[in-house]
């Protein structure tokens, strides 16, 4: 044991190089050819957070919010990753509810989808249940918490208008629309949240996070770099004016029917009403479903949206445009003159007009002025059987164009879905209504609003556009900006100029004149506002309802169409009120109310009066529900007769299984028995 | 012996205490990376178990310095002295300790908590030393050899006592020494052989056992096939060590396993080899034990590690971004386990430069106890060699499964002051011995 060198020293330090050479190797192959601990790491460390943006806001023409968000929480279930060690009592306790809803809700999830894929176990969570489930969230894994964004409405108004957003169902994620949807997200299913989702949806960002041993999630995986980042729904700008659109509300309180009012410079909606609304706070969270059952339910049908899709005659309101076309196709001058005395004898039937005094109908001016049924009647028919060698059918094509370029008969293109087209009648319609024998004399009631011809309240209001603007229109919408942006591809189509069959702008004139005359002293004398030069039209429209199989008469529907100033029209509107009377009694105040309020801000004290009158008036029909009753009984007969004979079938279907399956166990049973 | 103490900071071997500056450098930043957090605010914490390594580092070089100006021959002079009190305070500790995790191995005073086990490695080594360097000692007697495996042994049954396994274990790497200063090769031999045979007895099926032990006795009798002819022992030693080994795994641990052992016994035995429970060790409950089927947390951790190094690839994933250590998956991570971290986030590439780091130390130890004139000296150095190989091989292999999980730390790596200032202490004592290589000490 000297310096001499040892032997066992290399002895030593052989075992000291082969252990760390085998170690070496272990690792070496370890690392590098065992790739499944690579996948079980990322199993284990990362986790996918999907984060929704919040949805775009919506706000006023003065910036007001509409509606915006709040946000909620959902609880998420991804049922293979819940161990069979859950505690579910403490879950159960922690979320507020019983085991045997548990085990329901569980049973519905596996149901309804793959148990590998996450899927929603329970929806909005309260404040309470949010709370406690964090705070154990780390004894629960496969749930988890993600926040939402729910919609705000500030004010219960426009709830048509602005729609409503709900989960995406399994039909509708079938669709190619839906592509990016998953189960659980939400969608716009009507008004503005369905027509403008792409923008206001925004996009979902998944984030990737390092989650511990206890699944609390914490840094971003690699930095981040893999997440795809959220971006946040684009606000959308309305032209509605919020204070107009509550102010307008509250004057069609108690009463069926809508207002439009449009910025004819741009075709912006100012405010629309269908009356009776609803507060739009109902139709969102866990209680849209029942809530709508039971708005759907209610007779004055809160969700049929009566400023877009009813269908009205327009009664005297389509006066202006009779004339209109009458004087622009030369059939009349605006000194044609008609002698009414009290009634139109033109024809086998005699029409009744309000007046009788001679000379009330003694130019276009008066006629019109004074709602001449007459002389509307009369020019109508000079109109369509306008120049020799022209057949009625040919004359009524030409007034048929002209009102299709008015955007009569058609859907104008507002922006929220489901609009009425209306109905101008044709040639092809009375052929098959007539069997081909009609002229002129069957078809006039069209020229005093009556008869065929039907239009949407929001039609009423784009035709006023069109005589403001004397010739011209823009597709009647509601967005002005999508995320501060005006030029948005989307608002293309709606800063075009539409521009109607080339009339001359003194034929206009003409007729704002005369529709002025009608404010001034003709029968809108109520719709008069100090200051500013009106022109209107009133209307009191014939209507029927056929009530099992019988045609009843009802009382007239009240019809106002109105613009204004006339120098520099700012607002256009259409009041129609279902079965109320005389326009110039409901109709014509209410829009003028609502006119002064948006061209003044607010409306004279003098008025006051006035204005309680119209919040007060209470002119729903009882009839209203009887008839609506009695054609929902009909409807529950057709159902259920079609349950019926379904269930026949079925029941024929199922003997035969059952008498199978009866056979096939009587046989097991007595092989079983042989065998004992 | 002026010149000799101006000179003395020039004499410490420098590569040892880089290698040692390296190691515990990796360490600092291995059990940073495990603890970092992006939220965190700053990098000084105190609560951080980094900091407190830190700290412990500290500590560490301070008491190292000490020791470089100590008079060498102080520790050959206090070895039986400090291995004395030594022996007494493990003894007290097996009463007086502080249950932690079920090993009463720990003193403490207050808040501050201390390992007597790890620090009686130095005293051991130092007293093996002396020992084995007194000149009176002739290391070739049956007497003497039983003397010096006494000196290392005691500690280890006191260690035992106090349930710490793992560190009792160290003590056998003391036969490494003693191997080097003229136990018989056979000791060796015999020595592995026992590891092995127990180890895979337990890991391998009997039946593959018992193919295996025959192969291996008919090869060595192939290759040995002229010494068996010439010799009636050599055929008696190889038959009669095939015969041990096959009654061994074949009868006596299925008997002792089958009748004499507890469940919870078993279940003890196979949790530290990090494997489960064989079917047919699997003793039923009594109807009314309705104890849970409880996951076996030593193999959940050498899954776990397996799983930080596997994923960890040929460059790893890069310094904090191991999502396995990071996040708390692997449990003891900051102690037994700290070698997940450099696996995971520097791939196999770091992790041979850390096993090349510790060979090279231990290489280099060797070579300094070589170059010693004083025996005391040298037995020494081996002594430090051998309890790092111990440490370094059993942590790294059970970290990837190459050896069960025994509570032992990776030297200047893992977190806890104890095992730093142990390892820094034999490291220091070494270095200050060195560099009075050129006067003998006794």
């Amino acid at each position: 044991m000297s310096l001499t060198a040892n032997p066992r020293r290399y002895v030593i330090s052989i075992i000291f190089i082969g252990v760390a050479i085998i170690m070496l190797l272990r690792l070496f192959f370890l690392q590098n050819f065992e790739p499944k601990y690579k996948i079980l790491a990322n199993d284990i460390a990362i986790y996918k957070k999907v984060v929704y943006p919040p949805r775009g806001v919506i706000i006023d023409r003065k910036g007001r919010t509409l509606l915006s968000n709040t946000p909620i929480y959902d609880l998420m279930i991804t049922p293979k990753n819940v161990p069979k060690t859950l505690d579910t009592n403490e879950l159960c306790a922690s979320l507020n509810i019983d085991k045997a809803t548990y085990e329901s809700i569980l049973g519905k999830v596996l149901v309804r989808n793959l148990d590998v894929r996450q899927s929603p176990f329970m929806e909005l969570l309260n404040e309470e249940q949010t709370a406690r489930f964090q705070e154990n969230a780390y004894k629960f894994p496969g749930f988890e918490l993600i926040e939402r964004n729910i919609r705000i409405y500030e004010k219960p108004i426009a709830g048509l208008m602005l729609g409503y957003i709900g989960e995406v169902s399994p039909e509708m994620l079938k669709k190619p629309r839906y592509a990016t949807y998953r189960q659980g997200d939400y969608t716009g299913l009507s008004g503005l949240e369905l027509q403008y989702e792409e923008v206001l949806r925004g996009q979902r960002g998944v984030h990737y996070l390092e989650r511990d041993k206890f699944n609390r999630p914490r840094d971003p995986y690699r930095g981040g770099e893999l997440d795809s980042q959220e971006i946040s729904g684009k606000q959308l700008e309305l032209y509605l004016d919020m204070e107009l659109q509550e102010y307008a509300e509250k004057l069609m309180a108690n009463k069926i029917g809508s207002i439009v009012a449009i910025d004819p410079k741009t075709g912006g909606i100012l405010a629309m009403v269908s009356s009776p609304t609803y507060d739009p706070n109902l139709l969102r969270g866990k209680a849209r479903s029942r809530n709508y059952a039971k708005l759907y339910r209610e007779a004055t049908r809160p969700l049929f949206n009566r400023a877009t899709q009813a269908m009205y005659p327009p009664g005297s309101t389509i006066k202006p445009f009779t004339g209109l076309v009458a004087l622009n196709v030369g059939a009349i001058t605006p000194n044609y003159g008609y002698p009414c005395h009290g009634g139109y004898g033109g024809c086998s039937r005699k029409i009744a007009c309000e007046h009788s005094d001679a000379g009330h109908a003694a130019n276009f001016r008066a006629a019109l002025a004074h709602s001449c049924n007459s002389y509307f009647c009369h020019i109508f028919r000079m109109t369509v059987d306008n120049n020799e060698g022209q057949t009625v059918k040919q004359g009524l094509q030409l007034w048929h164009d002209y009102y299709t370029s008015f955007a009569y008969g058609r859907q104008t293109g507002i922006d929220i879905p489901y609009e009425g087209k209306g109905l101008v009648p044709d040639s092809n319609l009375y052929n098959k209504m007539y069997n081909r024998s009609w002229n002129s004399c069957t078809i006039v009631f069209v020229g005093m609003g009556q008869g065929e011809l039907l239009l949407t309240p929001l039609q009423m209001a784009n035709g006023m556009c069109i005589i403001a603007n004397k010739g011209y229109y823009y597709t009647p919408h509601f967005v002005k900006s999508i995320g501060k942006n005006e030029k948005d591809t989307l608002l293309r189509k709606y800063q075009e100029k539409h521009v109607v069959l080339n009339i001359p702008d003194t034929t206009f004139t003409i007729v704002q004149q005369a529709m002025q005359d009608v404010v001034d002293h003709g029968t809108a004398g109520g719709a008069k506002i100090e200051g500013i030069t009106v022109c209107a039209k009133t209307g009191t429209a014939e209507n029927k309802a056929v009530v099992n199989g019988e045609v009843i008469k009802m009382q007239n529907h009240s019809m106002f169409v109105a613009f204004a100033p006339r120098e520099n029209p700012r607002i256009a509107i259409a009041v129609a009120i279902e079965n109320s009377g005389y326009g110039a009694t409901w109709a014509a105040p209410i829009a003028s109310l609502v006119m002064e309020k948006y061209l003044k801000d607010s409306v004279t004290y003098k008025r006051k009066a006035v204005e309680d009158k119209m919040m007060n008036a209470k002119l729903i029909n009882r009839y209203v529900y009887t008839i609506d009753s009695v054609i929902r009984l009909r409807d529950q007969m057709v159902y259920e007769a079609k349950v019926e004979r379904k269930r026949k079938k079925d029941s024929i279907n199922n003997a035969e299984t059952n008498a199978l399956y009866n056979k096939w166990i009587n046989y097991k049973l007595k092989s079983k028995k042989g065998i004992n | 012996m002026s010149t000799l103490r101006k000179s003395l900071f020039n004499r410490l071997d420098g590569i040892v205490l880089l290698l040692y500056i390296m190691l515990v450098t990796i360490g600092v930043l291995a059990i940073f990376s495990v603890e970092h957090r992006t939220t965190d605010t700053s990098l000084i914490m105190m609560n951080k178990s980094y900091m407190r390594q830190v700290i412990w580092l500290g500590y560490s070089l301070f008491v190292g310095f000490i020791i470089i100006l100590t008079d060498s021959k102080f520790f050959s002079s206090f070895a039986f002295l400090l291995y004395t009190i030594c022996i007494a305070v493990l003894i007290i500790t097996i009463f007086a300790g502080v249950d932690v995790k079920g090993s009463r191995s720990w003193l403490g005073v207050g808040s501050f908590r201390f390992q007597p086990g790890e620090v009686a490695k130095i005293f051991t080594s130092l007293a093996l030393a002396k020992f084995l360097s007194l000149n009176e000692t002739n290391f070739k007697k049956l007497k003497n050899r039983f003397i010096g495996a006494a000196i290392a042994l005691t500690p280890a049954v006191l260690i035992l006592l106090q349930k710490e396994t793992g560190l009792a274990l160290v003590y056998f790497t003391f036969f490494l020494v003693m191997y080097r200063e003229g136990l018989p090769n056979a000791i060796l031999l015999i020595g592995f052989g026992a590891v092995a045979l127990v180890l895979t007895t337990l890991l391998i099926d009997r039946t593959t056992l018992a193919i295996i032990l025959t192969g291996l006795t008919l090869l060595i009798g192939y290759i040995v096939r002229n010494t068996l002819k010439r010799k009636i022992g050599a055929r008696i030693i190889l038959i009669s060590a095939w015969m041990v080994s096959i009654i061994f795994s074949q009868i006596a641990v299925p008997f002792v396993f089958k009748n004499v052992l507890q469940k919870h016994q078993i279940e003890r035995i196979y949790s530290m080899i990090g494997i489960e429970v064989p079917n047919e060790y699997n003793k039923t409950f009594a109807p009314g034990d309705e104890k849970k089927e409880k996951t076996n947390s030593s193999e959940y951790n050498v899954l776990q590690s397996k799983i930080a190094i596997g994923s960890g690839g040929m460059f790893g994933k890069g310094y904090l971004n191991g999502t396995s250590t990071k996040n708390q998956f692997v449990p003891e991570q900051n102690t037994d386990f700290i070698f997940c971290a450099v696996g995971e986030q520097f791939g196999f590439v770091g992790s041979a430069i850390l096993i090349i780091i510790y060979i090279s130390l231990m290489l280099r130890i060797i070579h300094l106890g070589e170059r010693q004139r004083s025996d005391f000296t040298r037995i020494y150095a081996y002594c430090v060699a051998c309890i790092l190989f111990f440490h370094f091989a059993v942590n790294i292999s059970m970290t990837i499964g190459l050896a069960p999980v025994i509570g032992i730390t990776l030297p200047f790596i893992s977190y806890g002051g104890s095992s730093l200032l142990s390892f820094s202490i034999l490291i220091f004592i070494l270095v200050r011995l060195d560099a009075d290589r050129q006067v003998l000490i006794r």
